[in-house]
C-alpha cells in the first residue's frame, strides 16, 4: 500500500502557488502526494494548467496524485477539460 | 450575410483537413484547447457573474460603434458607414435589452402547474463564421451572446472583413476580461483558409457551428456532422396590396432596401403591387428620388449586375450606391437617386432581376388580381428565398393571412420595412437578431431568430405528477326489495322497456310496468336472451324513434343491459359509428376517439339488473357482436354509464344454480382485480373489498339456499359494489385470458373466470418479469392487496407470503363449493386440442384490453403458463411471493 507522502492545503488564491510548492517536493516523494482542495470553490484558467503540468510532472517520477474534497463544480471543470484521468479522488 | 453565398457558390467545399500543416494544426489545437478550457472553467460562474461581464461589453460596444463600422466600411468598401453605426448600436443595445433579465445559467423557468423545471447548460466551444455584409456588428451580437450563455467561441471572420472583425473581437474580450471573464473565452482566427474552417468544424472539442453566412458556409457546417446553426440566403417578396396605406409602404420600402445599401439579406428583391395602385406607387417612388428604370434601362441594368452564367448577382455590386452601379451600367440618373426601380413582368432566368440583390436596385412587377400578386411573390419566394423573409403591405386581414399561409419564410413582416423588421425589437417584437434561421426551407435547422435560446443545452427538470383519478357511477343506485317502485319517480312520456324472453316469462316486465307512472306510453322490444347483435340493436333503436322515445328502461342481465346502452348512444347520436368507438386505447383520457357530445334525442336510461354479477347497470362498458364481420364491438365510456341503477333483489330470486355460481364468482373476480389493478384508489379498493367480503359470506348460502332473501339481496349488491370498483379501476389479466378462452372453447364466462382465479393470484403475488408501468401508484403492492384481503377474510397468517396463500386455498374451496370444475382438463378439453389452440389463446388474452390495468405486465409465455396451470387445475397455484418483495414498496 501506498504512503501519502506530502499532503498539502490548496487555497483557492493560491492554486498555482500551491502547485509550484508541491512540485519542488516532488523529488522527495515517494508513493503519493495529496492536495486538498477542499477550501478551493472555483478554478480558473491558469490553475488548470498548473494542474495539468504538476500532473505530467508527477506521471514522469511515478507519483499519484490525489485531491482531495474537491467540489462538484470543480471536479466538472476537471472533467470537461480531460484532467480527471490523471488524478485519484478522495472526499 | 448573403454576399458570401455569392462569393462561396463557386468555391468548392472545404478541402480536406489533411493538406494543412502541422504548425497550423498545432495552432488551430491550441485555438480550441484554450477555448475548451476557457468553457470549463464559465461553467463555474453564477447568472449574476455573467450579467456583471455582460452589461459593461455592451457599453463598450456602443462606445465602439462608429469606430467599428468605420472600420468595417474602409475595410470591405460596402455599405453605409452610418448605417454600420447603427446595426453595431442594434446589435449591442437592443440585443442586451432583450437578453437583460433573461436567466440563462442554472434553473432559467419554470411550470409549476406542470412540475417542469428547465436548465440551462452551456455548450462549451462554438465556432462562428461571420460575414462580410454584418461583419462588426455580427461579431458584437455573438460575443454578447455568448458571454451571456457562458460559452467560448473562436470566430472566423470572411477573409475581406478580417481585420475589422477581429477588432470587434478584441474590444468584447478586453472588456469581458475585465469584468472576470475566463481567459481564452474569444479567439478570432488568423488569415485562415476553408482547410482551417474544415478542420475547427469536425474538432471534436467544438460543441455547435455558427455559420452566419451563404450556402457554401452552411452546408459545409451542415455536412461536419456537428450541431450547426446554419442561416441562409434570401430573396424576399413584397406585396404591395391596394389597401395598403401607400405613403409609409413607399417610405418603409425605400429606406429598408437602401439601409447599409442593402445589404441586409432580409431586405426587399422583388414588390408585387397591385394593377390600381401601380402607377400612383411608382409616381410616389419617383418623387423620393428614386429612378424608375425603362425596358432598355432594365435590361442594361441586368446585363451589368446579374451574372449570366449563373443567374446570381455580381459580388462587384455588393453594398454600392444606387449611382454607383447606375454609372457601371451605363444609365443616366440624378445625382442625388437612392434607389433603382427595374420593372418586370416575371420570375426566373429569364428575368435576372427577379433573383437576390444585396444593392439599391429593386424589382417591381405588376400585378392583375391577388391570385396573381400571391402566385408572383410565391415565385420569388421559391427563386432562392425559401424560409427567410417576406413582406406584406395591407390592410386587408384575409390577405394577410393567405399570403402567411402560402410563403416559406421564417419572417413575414407586416406593414414595416423588411431588413430592419426582420432584425426585430425595432418594427416589430421579433427576437432581435443578426442570424436568420431560414428553415428546411434554406436547409437550415430552424426558422427562429437565431438567440440566446440556441446557445443552451436546456435540460427538463420533469418531476413525477399526481395523475388525476376518478370514481363515477351513475347518480342515482337503488337498492334492496322493492327498489323498483322507485321507478315511479321518473316522468315520461314515451317508454321503451328492452328485455328478453324469459323476463316475461317471470312477469318481471309487468312488475316493472306496474311501476311506470300513469300515462306513459310504454313499449316493450323484447330481444334474444344472448349477446347483442347489431342488427339487434339497430331495431331498437328503429323503435326508440319510431316511438319518441324519453326513457329507456333495460330489464335483464349483462347482455341486456348493454344492448340498451348502445340503442341509446345510436338514437342520441345516430352518426356515432359503433366499429370507430371501439377504436383501442392505452388511457382514458388520452384516448384517440372521442364519444359524441351533440345529443339529437335524449333519453333517460334506467338499468334494472336481473343476475348479479356483470353489474353492468353501473359500468361504462358494453359489448356486442357483428355477425356479419364476425367480431366483438366493445365500448367502453362513461357516456355509456345508466342515468339509474335499481339493484331489488326480487329480480333475481329464480336464478338458478349454475348462474348463480357463475354470477357471482365473476363479481369476486371483478372486486379481486379491481383491488390489486395499476388504477386502484382508495374510493375502488373500499368498493372492492366490501364485495370481496360479501360475496365469501353470501355467495355459497345463494347458491345452496336459492331462496334466502338475505344470501340474495347481498349478493346483488355485492355485483354492484364490485362493478363500481371496476368500472372505475378496471380488471387485469384473469379477464384477459378468460375472455380468450371462454370465446375459444364456449365456455361460460364466470366459469372461465373461475378456472384461471387461483393461479392468477398467484401470478399477480410474486416478483413480476416485467413492471406495468403506473403513474397511479407507488411501488409494486399486488402481494399486500392481497395480504389485506386474507385479513379482511379472518383467513389467518403472519407474513404476507402466508396470507396469500391462505386467500388463494379459500378461494379454492370456494370454487369447490359451487361444484365448479377444477381443471379446463376436466370440461373433456384434451390435451392435445388445448395445446393446439395456445397460439391462439395467447395473441386472443394479449390483445385483451383487460390486462392494461393488470399490476403485472404478461408475457406471452406468461399468458400459456397461466393456461396450462388452469388446464392442470386447482391446487397447484403456488404463491411465489419472494421476501424482498414482501419487504419493500409503499402501500
Amino acid at each position: 500500500m501506498a504512503m501519502i507522502a506530502v499532503w498539502l492545503k490548496v487555497d483557492e488564491e493560491r492554486v498555482v502557488q500551491a502547485l509550484q510548492e508541491a512540485e519542488a517536493k516532488l523529488d522527495s516523494v515517494e508513493g503519493e502526494v495529496a492536495l486538498d482542495f477542499s477550501s478551493v470553490r472555483r478554478i480558473d484558467a491558469s490553475a488548470l494548467r498548473a494542474l495539468e503540468g504538476f500532473a505530467g510532472m508527477a506521471d514522469d517520477k511515478g507519483v499519484k496524485v490525489v485531491l482531495r474534497g474537491v467540489n462538484v463544480g470543480v471536479y466538472k471543470v476537471l472533467k470537461l477539460v480531460k484532467l480527471t484521468s490523471r488524478f485519484s479522488f478522495v472526499s | 450575410m448573403a454576399t458570401q453565398e455569392v462569393l462561396q457558390e463557386r468555391i468548392p467545399l472545404p478541402l480536406a483537413a489533411e493538406s494543412l500543416s502541422d504548425e497550423r494544426i498545432a495552432y488551430l489545437e491550441r485555438l480550441v484547447s484554450q477555448a475548451r478550457t476557457a468553457a470549463a472553467v464559465f461553467t463555474q460562474f453564477t447568472q449574476e457573474d455573467v450579467d456583471r461581464i455582460v452589461k459593461p461589453m455592451v457599453l463598450a460596444g456602443l462606445a465602439q460603434a462608429q469606430y467599428l463600422a468605420r472600420l468595417a466600411f474602409e475595410e470591405t468598401r460596402l455599405g453605409v458607414m452610418e448605417d454600420k453605426v447603427l446595426k453595431n448600436m442594434c446589435a449591442t443595445e437592443f440585443v442586451y435589452n432583450y437578453i437583460k433579465d433573461k436567466r440563462t445559467v442554472g434553473v432559467i423557468r419554470e411550470f409549476p402547474e406542470r412540475n417542469l423545471v428547465e436548465v440551462a447548460d452551456p455548450i462549451g466551444v462554438i465556432f462562428s463564421l461571420t460575414p462580410i455584409t454584418n461583419p462588426t456588428s455580427t461579431v458584437l451580437f455573438k460575443c454578447i451572446m455568448a458571454i451571456k450563455t457562458r460559452n467560448a467561441v473562436i470566430f472566423s471572420p470572411h477573409p475581406n472583413a478580417w481585420h475589422c472583425c477581429s477588432e470587434a473581437v478584441k474590444i468584447m474580450y478586453e472588456s469581458a476580461l475585465k469584468q472576470g471573464a475566463p481567459e481564452g473565452v474569444f479567439s478570432c482566427l488568423e488569415s485562415h483558409t476553408l482547410q482551417d474552417n474544415a478542420y475547427l468544424m469536425h474538432h471534436k472539442d467544438v460543441g455547435l457551428i455558427d455559420a452566419t453566412g451563404g450556402p457554401g458556409a452552411v452546408k459545409a457546417a451542415y455536412s461536419s456532422g456537428k450541431p450547426a446553426l446554419g442561416v441562409g440566403p434570401g430573396n424576399t417578396p413584397v406585396y404591395l396590396e391596394k389597401t395598403a396605406d401607400l405613403s409609409t409602404a413607399v417610405v418603409d420600402i425605400i429606406l429598408s432596401k437602401t439601409f447599409d445599401n442593402g445589404t441586409i439579406c432580409a431586405s426587399e428583391q422583388t414588390v408585387v403591387i397591385d394593377d390600381e395602385i401601380y402607377d400612383r406607387v411608382l409616381k410616389k417612388l419617383a418623387e423620393l428620388r428614386t429612378h424608375i428604370c425603362n425596358q432598355q434601362e432594365t435590361e442594361m441594368l441586368a446585363r451589368t449586375v446579374i451574372d449570366p452564367k449563373t443567374g446570381f448577382m455580381q459580388p462587384m455590386a455588393v453594398g454600392q450606391t444606387a449611382t454607383d452601379i447606375a454609372r457601371l451600367a451605363g444609365l443616366v440618373v440624378k445625382p442625388d437617386t437612392k434607389l433603382l426601380i427595374a420593372p418586370i413582368q416575371g420570375v426566373g432566368r429569364e428575368h435576372p432581376l427577379s433573383v437576390e440583390k444585396l444593392f439599391p436596385v429593386l424589382a417591381v412587377y405588376r400585378a392583375k388580381s391577388v391570385e396573381e400578386a400571391l402566385r408572383v411573390c410565391v415565385d420569388v419566394n421559391h427563386a432562392g428565398g425559401l424560409g427567410h423573409t417576406a413582406v406584406i403591405f395591407s390592410r386587408n386581414e384575409e390577405v394577410i393571412r393567405k399570403f402567411a399561409e402560402v410563403m416559406n419564410a421564417g419572417r413575414i413582416i407586416v406593414n414595416s420595412p423588411g431588413s430592419i423588421g426582420a432584425l426585430g425589437a425595432v418594427y416589430n417584437d421579433l427576437v432581435p437578431t443578426f442570424s436568420f434561421g431560414c428553415g428546411t426551407g434554406g436547409g437550415n435547422s430552424t426558422t427562429d431568430n437565431v438567440n440566446i435560446y440556441h446557445y443552451l443545452n436546456i435540460k427538463r427538470l420533469a418531476r413525477r405528477t399526481q395523475a388525476h383519478m376518478w370514481f363515477r357511477v351513475p347518480n342515482q343506485i337503488y337498492f334492496n326489495l322493492n327498489a323498483v317502485e322507485n321507478v315511479r319517480q321518473f316522468p315520461s312520456h314515451s317508454t321503451i322497456i328492452v328485455t328478453n324472453p324469459s323476463m316475461e316469462q317471470f312477469g318481471h316486465v309487468d312488475l316493472v310496468r306496474r311501476n311506470i307512472p300513469e300515462g306513459t306510453h310504454v313499449h316493450v322490444t323484447v330481444i334474444p336472451d344472448a349477446e347483442p347483435e347489431v342488427k339487434v340493436v339497430m331495431q331498437g333503436v328503429a323503435e326508440l324513434n319510431f316511438y319518441k322515445a324519453d326513457q329507456i328502461i333495460a330489464l335483464g342481465g349483462g347482455s341486456v343491459i348493454d344492448a340498451a346502452k348502445i340503442m341509446k348512444l345510436k338514437y342520441e347520436s345516430p352518426d356515432a359509428d359503433l366499429e370507430e368507438l371501439s377504436a383501442p386505447f392505452l388511457d382514458l383520457r388520452k384516448r384517440v376517439i372521442q364519444y359524441p357530445t351533440e345529443k339529437i334525442n335524449r333519453a333517460r336510461l334506467i338499468a334494472i339488473s336481473t343476475t348479479s354479477g356483470t353489474g353492468s347497470e353501473v359500468t361504462p362498458f358494453a359489448v356486442l357482436t357483428d355477425k356479419e364481420r364476425g367480431r366483438k364491438v366493445t365500448l367502453a365510456d362513461y357516456s355509456l354509464t345508466p342515468d339509474v341503477a335499481i339493484v331489488d333483489p326480487q329480480f333475481v330470486m329464480s336464478m338458478p344454480k349454475g348462474l348463480t355460481a357463475d354470477t357471482g364468482i365473476d363479481c369476486l373476480t371483478h372486486a379481486l382485480e379491481a383491488a390489486v389493478s395499476n388504477y386502484a384508489s382508495a374510493y375502488t379498493d373500499s368498493n372492492a373489498m366490501q364485495a370481496i367480503r360479501l360475496a365469501f359470506k353470501y355467495l355459497p348460502i345463494a347458491y345452496e339456499h336459492p331462496r334466502d332473501e338475505e344470501a340474495r339481496s347481498m349478493m346483488h349488491n355485492a355485483a354492484c359494489i364490485a362493478a363500481m370498483a371496476f368500472a372505475n379501476a378496471s380488471v387485469g389479466v384473469n379477464h384477459a385470458l378468460a375472455h380468450a378462452f371462454g370465446a375459444r372453447f364456449g365456455v361460460a364466462h364466470g366459469r372461465a373466470n373461475a378456472l384461471m382465479l387461483p393461479h392468477v393470484i398467484a401470478y399477480n403475488a410474486a416478483v413480476p418479469t416485467k413492471f406495468l408501468p403506473s403513474p397511479y401508484q407507488k411501488g409494486y403492492v399486488a402481494h399486500k392487496k392481497y395480504a389485506t384481503i386474507a385479513d379482511l377474510l379472518g383467513l389467518g397468517g403472519h407474513t404476507i407470503e402466508e396470507k396469500v396463500t391462505h386467500l388463494i386455498a379459500a378461494i379454492e374451496q370456494l370454487l369447490d363449493q359451487l361444484n365448479f370444475p377444477r381443471s379446463i382438463a376436466d370440461l373433456g378439453i384434451s390435451k392435445e386440442e388445448f395445446e393446439r389452440a395456445m397460439p391462439d389463446l395467447t395473441t386472443l388474452a394479449f390483445d385483451d384490453p383487460s390486462w392494461r390495468s393488470n399490476p403485472r405486465m404478461p408475457l406471452l409465455s406468461e399468458l400459456a403458463d397461466l393456461f396450462w396451470k388452469a388446464y392442470q387445475g386447482r391446487g397447484l397455484a403456488k404463491n411465489v411471493a419472494e421476501p424482498n418483495l414482501v419487504e419493500e414498496g409503499g402501500a
